[in-house]
């Protein structure tokens, strides 16, 4: 193929028509508590680690939810828990991550 | 010989009003422009938070009021002031003088055409949070064909300036998720989106209705305006907002799509206003004397205001405001 100097991006655009969400699900089928995030961000705020990895637990609920790989992600918690001190839906937030990383590791 | 007291309007504030004003010993007249009382609330199937059938409150209101003077098809022709009340002319001929006049006129609907990026009135699967209230009531609307998929648009003319309503309808976002929930009982197997910008669910219990939304119907909420809708080939729409929360744009393919069309102030209210010089405030609903201490009162001797007449109301507000403006007219008339 003749080389114009150019290329074409790959669109950023969500379709959510193809977006495979059976991984949210199964996590739900366990935690159902992942339903209730209103992605109010109080776990991002209070995360020790995320200023210094980017883990963000509002981000991974909404990875989920849009089909994309949040192992990287998970991947910065340190499981300290102080997320499900600050939700205020009541979610057992260190509980949630441990079910995702469990899920991903089968 | 009990005193008279002009009611415009025949939604459920006139009603309430009417209720109050008989059994404080007036004579209400009931001025309706439609065929019908019960207004807005007639039209609609169940009533946020306990799902209460509009249509037994409604009637059960109406019986209430079985000694009031009802007229119904009938405007207000003219509204003058006298010395001492007003002269009511209405538009079957008769001439009405009284000392107090309750404007009880309401709202429209948001004409959700001017939105014309939504597709209503272009796109066969788009429809409005009345026409599916209607569906709820008939069964029978050509656009419900067991949908796999919904989405709910929230703040359809309300908060858009560029459509001249600055104001927020606050019913919307209650009312989206009951119907959401009231669509995911019907059709179990579908996904069901709201697309909402931010959800204002002040009142009673509205917040549990979006706990119960999320977690026992699975509905999705996506922040994001809906910016564009297109007709797919296939009959059904494509709905393009941006998925403020992971700051991409997103698009998804639905089946139907349901505008929560918000209020602004009936056409009629301005007209009425307009005759006795009653202010319009920069909402572009009726003036009251004071926002904070007396929303029912106008700057007119002797003119009442209930219901959302004078903004955007829910339905226990306007029963509230109702009775207190029975309660003002009392104590005006009393001197």
């Amino acid at each position: 193929m003749i080389d114009f100097g150019f290329k074409k991006a790959k669109s950023s655009t969500v379709n959510l028509d193809e977006v495979d969400m059976r991984l949210y699900y199964a996590v739900a089928e366990i935690e159902p508590d992942i339903k209730r995030c209103m992605e109010c961000g109080s776990c991002t705020a209070a995360c020790t680690s995320g200023p210094f990895n980017g883990m963000s637990l509002r981000q991974v609920i909404h990875g989920l939810q849009r089909g994309t790989d949040v192992r990287p992600m998970i991947s910065g918690c340190m499981l300290c828990g102080k997320c499900s001190m600050v939700c205020p839906r009541g979610i057992n937030t260190r509980h949630l991550l441990l079910t995702i990383s469990r899920i991903y590791s089968k | 010989m009990k005193e008279t007291v002009v009611i415009i309007g025949g939604g459920i504030a006139a009603i309430e009003a009417a209720r109050q004003l008989l059994s404080l010993g007036y004579s209400p007249l009931i001025v309706e422009r439609s065929n019908s009382l019960g207004g807005h609330v007639a039209q609609w199937h169940r009533l946020f938070p306990d799902m209460t059938p509009a249509q037994d409150l409604v009637r059960q209101m109406i019986s209430s009021i079985s000694q009031a003077e009802i007229c119904l098809g009938t405007e207000v022709a003219s509204l003058n002031r006298l010395k001492d009340g007003y002269s009511v002319v209405l538009s079957n001929g008769r001439n009405v003088v009284c000392r107090a006049v309750l404007i009880a006129t309401g709202f429209d609907l948001f004409d959700a055409r001017k939105k014309e990026e939504y597709g209503y009135g272009i796109y066969n699967q788009v429809m409005t949070n009345r026409d599916l209230e209607q569906w709820f009531n008939t069964g029978n609307d050509p656009r419900v064909r067991n949908p796999k998929s919904i989405g709910f648009v929230h703040c359809v003319g309300s908060r858009d300036l560029k459509a001249g309503n600055s104001q927020c309808s606050k019913v919307c976002c209650v009312t989206a998720i009951k119907q959401a929930i009231e669509m995911k009982e019907r059709f179990p197997a579908a996904q069901i989106y709201c697309f909402y910008m931010d959800l204002r669910l002040f009142g009673k219990k509205y917040e549990d209705f979006y706990i119960n939304a999320q977690k026992d119907f699975d509905i999705h909420f996506i922040r994001g305006r809906v910016s564009q809708v297109d007709e797919t080939i296939d009959g059904g729409v494509v709905v393009k907002a941006e998925d403020t929360l992971s700051g991409k744009p997103l698009k998804v393919s639905l089946d139907l799509l349901v505008l929560m069309s918000g209020m602004v102030c009936n056409a009629g209210s301005a007209s009425i206003a307009g005759m006795i010089r009653a202010d319009v405030d920069t909402d572009g609903f009726l003036r009251s004397k004071d926002n904070v201490y007396n929303i029912v009162e106008s700057n007119r001797p002797g003119i009442f205001f209930a219901g959302a007449c004078t903004g955007t109301k829910t339905v226990p507000e306007t029963i509230s405001e109702a009775r207190s403006a029975a309660l003002s007219i009392h104590n005006y008339l009393k001197g």
